[in-house]
């Protein structure tokens, strides 16, 4: 056997791995999208638990953002990979997740992302609840409001605002660290699924980029090819979120006074 | 665990050594805005910054391995023959590329009028640099390079994945041999606990020694906001 | 994650539409789990679907046990513990009887068995070991006295060796400061760096060895040295089940039988291998 040519290697359909990669790349999305939002939860717990009267619960909150923001990702990756899978397995099963969807592997994955991006999240989510001038809140009370109101109309908009070039870099850090996930070899596999005569999903397996550039290099011995497209997919996919949340700061921020 | 952190150590911190020579290299030229150049400069940051870590050192290992005829050809085979060369080279320009960053930023803390009055005392070039913006600069930039160097010990559990045995490779290896995925666990997070420790630390120490006169009010714990 | 959802959603259906049936009557459902890094074990082809002797072979096995096996891909190194977390319920993976698996899982008679030995380049100073075949089961002796005349040879070398493999084990034991060993995810890494001249030989299955070296990058690849099996190396290829699942082992047990006696793996082994790996008995 020959080295193929790029265009040859890299063309969409059966011959080629031109759509294992793009379709790879969306996985990567979704990975990063479940991780982020995973970390959202983690973070806004913690973040609560640090600024709340209790010791307690500020301790374990300041325990788990040491650890996770110190311990290598990839360590922490392993430690679900290895050890999680049972524990996540048996949660599944025990409300029925039975076969259909290989969704402990990307369960395992996406909650280990989850874990260490809520450390940076929470740090965040602190920074940006710290920066709403106390007077406002004491404004609000004054007219009234309390509880829900007072979280939905004055703490949670100014939240959003302070904590959203926070949250742009973390979803840039959580999107590149989806890749190491390759390293234990997450996969989404859909098997067939049927309702009454209509398949709805038919072996499909997905890998994330990553993952995928390793099985195209190692199933055509060619990595350099595939890497180097790896590499301009994650950067099309980080350039894309620049973007977004350029938008998104825009919004948030619009009728603010610029200092 | 403790066979590999040697190797971890040497990793980061060579890496970061000539890292942060390549970054400031990478800052001033952008400052200076010579356009090719700093255009070159800026897409280097942009690329290396844009894409995860790990898939650059499968890219430098893997990938250029491929071309070992031509790289022969040119004498620099042995470099690339050594994984552990690759990993250097792939840490490297990575922390090369958030170090020029961090550099930029210290620059542009550096007041206006601070080098305007530098210049009324008739001081010019390099005498500018290295007595008004650089010592600023330095100041401003070094929180945030402490907190690089902690990333880059974190970084370098990576490249157990191209057959280097630090820290985070000899975990991977005992627990694929023993299943006991806790414990080892955190045995090797206490051992990155204690270096990320010692180097705050030392970073902290270093501070106090440059900046004596800076007021260390309750510094707002750092969050580091680029992560490979 | 809509289609996650949308997913569950038509999983959740699809378990109450079945549900009323009578499951007894139909094959039991299970998972087996391979690497699909092993060609011609198991590799993925460039539809991203899995291919090689397991995949043809275990449709055969599943058929002959009256099981409806499904084929998942599960990295090597954690392909026993996702076993005994139920993430799949067998593995065919190229993996080798060891007494030190079977302290965790349990295995089925062997499938396949072969030599091991060393995977060099045409131009390299190893090319020129001696050959020959020894046995780590009958004749230790033997074995262990070839080993020692290749160690002259793989003084101050590199060997690259998978991870967690009975090669790997082997290795060890032998070349232990002999040779530096260098430790790799999967074989086909270990195959790339030798291509690229970082290592010196690779310590592989024969099966696996030649497969490189028909591919784009084994022209100038070439198996050198002794071949050796048994022992360390383990006892034959077979199917790993937990050990809890007795039935599997029996039904699997039959249908290996089965296929040994009626020359089914013999015939798929000429088909991905080009040599019978049958096991001898």
């Amino acid at each position: 056997m020959q080295p193929k040519p790029f265009l040859e290697l890299m063309q969409w359909g059966p011959q080629g791995w031109l759509d294992e990669m793009v379709f790879a790349t969306v996985l990567t999305l979704l990975v990063a999208v479940t991780g982020f939002l995973f970390g959202l939860v983690f973070g806004m717990v913690a973040a609560v638990a640090k600024l709340s009267e209790s010791r307690l619960s500020r301790h374990i909150a300041d325990g788990y953002t040491t650890v996770l923001r110190g311990v290598p990702d990839l360590l922490v990756i392993y430690l679900f990979y290895f050890g999680g899978s049972a524990v996540v397995t048996a949660i599944g099963r025990m409300f029925g997740a039975e076969g259909f969807i290989g969704l402990p592997g990307f369960l395992v994955g996406t909650l280990a992302i989850g874990i260490v991006s809520g450390a940076y999240q929470t740090e965040v989510i602190r920074g940006a609840f710290l920066a709403i001038p106390p007077g406002e809140i004491d404004a609000a009370r004054a007219f009234g409001m309390s509880g829900t109101a007072l979280l939905r109309r004055i703490v949670g908009p100014q939240v959003m605002r302070y904590g959203l070039p926070g949250m742009g870099n973390i979803w840039q850090l959580v999107l590149k660290e989806s890749a190491l996930v390759a390293v234990v070899g997450l996969s989404v596999h859909l098997s067939e699924i049927r309702l009454g005569d209509l398949v709805v999903f038919y072996e499909t397996r997905f890998s994330d980029l990553l993952r995928q550039a390793h099985v195209a290099a190692g199933s055509t011995r060619q990595p350099f090819v595939f890497y180097i497209t790896a590499v301009t997919l994650y950067l099309a996919l980080t350039t894309a979120s620049t973007w977004c949340f350029r938008r998104a700061e825009a919004w948030a921020t619009r009728g603010m006074r610029r200092v | 665990m403790l066979a590999g952190v040697p190797l971890t150590l040497q990793l980061a911190f060579s890496s970061i050594a000539l890292g942060l020579g390549m970054a400031i290299a990478l800052a001033l030229i952008v400052r200076a805005g010579l356009r090719p150049l700093s255009w070159l400069a800026e897409s280097y940051v942009f690329v290396f910054r844009g894409t995860p870590l790990l898939v650059q050192i499968f890219l430098v290992y893997y990938g250029l391995g491929q071309f070992r005829p031509e790289l022969q050809e040119i004498g620099l085979w042995w470099f690339f023959r050594s994984p552990y060369y690759c990993a250097l080279l792939a840490l490297t320009l990575n922390t090369a590329a958030y170090g020029a960053e961090i550099v930029r930023g210290g620059l542009q803390s550096v007041p206006a009028g601070q080098i305007e009055a530098a210049r009324a005392f008739g001081m010019s070039g390099l005498t500018l640099y290295r007595r008004i913006v650089a010592p600023i600069a330095l100041r401003q930039a070094l929180p945030a390079y402490g907190n690089e160097i902690i990333l880059m010990i974190k970084a370098t559990s990576l490249v157990s994945t191209i057959t280097l045995m630090e820290v985070t490779g000899l975990a991977h290896k005992l627990i694929s041999e023993t299943f006991r995925s806790f414990e080892v666990f955190f045995a090797a997070g206490t051992i990155y606990l204690l270096m990320n420790f010692v180097v705050t630390r030392l970073i902290d120490l270093a501070e106090r020694w440059i900046a004596p006169d800076l007021k260390r009010e309750n510094r707002v714990a750092m969050v580091p906001l680029d992560t490979r | 994650m809509t289609f996650v959802r949308l997913t569950a959603i038509a999983g959740a259906l699809l378990a109450l539409c079945l549900a009323p049936q009578d499951v007894s009557a139909q094959n039991r459902k299970i998972k087996v789990a391979t690497e699909g890094a092993y060609a011609p074990w198991n590799f993925v082809n460039s539809q991203g679907k899995l291919e090689g002797f397991e995949l043809d072979l275990g449709a055969e096995l599943c058929k002959r046990a009256k099981l409806d096996c499904e084929f998942v891909a599960q990295d090597w190194d954690g392909i026993m513990p996702s076993l005994l977390a139920k993430k799949y319920d067998a593995i065919m993976a190229g993996m080798n009887i060891t007494p030190k698996r079977m302290e965790m899982i349990n295995f089925t008679a062997a499938y396949a068995a072969g030599p091991h030995g060393f995977l060099v380049l045409k131009n390299s100073p190893l090319a020129k070991m001696p050959g020959g075949e020894f046995s780590l089961t009958k004749d230790i002796a033997g074995a262990e006295k070839a080993i020692e005349e290749l160690k002259p040879f793989l003084k101050g070398k590199v060997l690259g060796v998978q991870g967690s493999t009975t090669n790997l084990a082997w290795a060890e034991k032998y070349f232990k400061g002999v040779a530096e060993i260098r430790e790799y995810k999967t074989t086909e890494q270990h195959d790339l760096d030798l291509s690229a001249g970082r290592i010196d030989a690779a310590v592989d299955a024969h099966s696996a060895a030649k497969a490189t070296m028909e591919s784009a990058i084994g022209k100038d690849m070439m198996i050198a040295g002794p071949a050796f099996s048994g022992g360390i190396l383990g006892l034959g290829v077979a199917v790993g089940l937990r050990k809890e699942d007795n039935d599997l082992k029996t039904a699997f047990d039959a249908a290996v039988k089965s296929a040994i006696a009626d020359g089914t793996i013999k015939t798929l082994s000429m088909k991905w291998f080009k040599i019978d790996m049958t096991p001898k008995s």
